[in-house]
């Protein structure tokens, strides 16, 4: 590893001048491209998950439907909360250009606080459901439901134990190259949690609570 | 936040250059500021849309999918900072292949799906058939 960040890093001075200049892109240009191919390949799992939920909707099997059971005050808390909480990731990565290890640590922490609200509100709004006999096992609606929320769910989870993951390197190791691209990636897979959060916002809530 | 002029080191120590235009913090500030304002505004107006009642109850379903496009158009440019400069040409295209795929799947299953409701036999019927 510490090799082959040494050669990297001698590499770079020759690559510096990126793309204007010919010669191979750097390597957080590369690295961010394959991340992006990853994002845009979970996105078209969660795409089939959204044909699902969108084919299953209507069938409630006579039990309570997403009007009687979505609480939406409660939905604008956690859309908020994940919202400001991208922003903070935003500001982390301006902290790790700037390489302030201060900015870095608190707008990873704000982000950190406001992802896990969002996992508590989620987590409660499953227990609530679950205590109302409306589990996954009452209805194909709400197996579907439960499978998409949950999914996304199951990323912020895995984001929040990344995000506490690039905090302690930063603080165990610094501004090192091959970290700040692992921030970079950090920071696509955040905002594009965000991105698929608008689509569960609007497909499930709304639109459910609407129809 | 505190220095958002001259950042140390941007040219001479840093590794690969950054991921910003310019490489300016300052426009990435903006960027992320400008992109909080609208992503919030968007939200506030897809939640609000259907309790004013300002929208034509069957139109809903379309107005809030149109607001969520926008949103998501909104984070793509200003936090995910996918534009259309030299760099992002290959994302880009990326972007759009993915798009395809998600179109592909939601459009063609929603069809399918529409399609073979439309031809099954209500379920009274199918019950009294295997009777």
């Amino acid at each position: 590893m510490t090799a082959a960040s040494a050669a990297h890093s001698s590499g770079d001075k020759a690559g510096a001048g990126r793309a204007r200049h010919g010669g191979p892109a750097s390597k957080r240009i590369i690295v961010g491209y394959g991340f992006w191919i990853f994002l845009l390949s979970d996105i078209v799992m969660f795409s089939a998950i959204f044909a699902a939920y969108a084919v299953l909707a209507s069938a409630t099997a006579g039990g309570p439907t997403g009007h009687q059971l979505f609480d939406l005050k409660n939905v604008a808390v956690e859309t908020g909360c994940l919202l400001l909480s991208s922003f903070a990731c935003g500001i982390a990565s301006i902290g790790a250009v700037l390489k302030s290890v201060m900015t870095f640590q608190i707008a990873m922490a704000v982000t950190f606080v406001l992802g896990a609200l969002f996992l508590g509100l989620e987590i409660n709004e499953f227990a609530g459901l679950v205590a109302r006999h409306a589990g996954p096992q009452r209805s194909a609606f709400l197996s579907a439901f439960f499978t998409l929320v949950g999914c996304h769910g199951l990323h912020v989870t895995i984001g929040l134990l990344w995000l506490l993951t690039m905090m302690a390197q930063i603080w165990a190791k610094g501004f090192r190259p091959d970290i700040q691209r692992r921030i970079l990636c950090f920071n696509l897979f955040w905002h594009a949690l965000d991105i698929i959060w608008v689509a569960v916002f609007t497909v499930v809530y709304l639109l459910g609570a609407a129809v | 936040m505190s220095s958002d002029h001259d950042l140390p080191g941007n040219d001479a120590v840093i590794d690969d250059g950054d991921d910003m235009e310019e490489g300016s913090v300052r426009g990435a500030l903006i960027s992320y500021a400008v992109g909080l304002v609208l992503a919030t505004g968007l939200s506030a107006a897809s939640f609000l849309l259907p309790l004013t009642g300002l929208v034509y109850v069957p139109a809903l379903p379309v107005a809030l999918v149109v607001l969520a496009i926008a949103q998501m158009g909104v984070h793509l440019v200003f936090f995910l900072h996918i534009t259309t400069s030299p760099d992002n040409t290959n994302t880009v295209l990326a972007l759009a292949f993915g798009l395809l795929i998600v179109f592909l799947i939601m459009a063609g299953s929603l069809w399918i799906m529409a399609n073979l409701n439309h031809n099954m036999l209500p379920m009274s019927q199918i019950m009294t058939m295997q009777h």
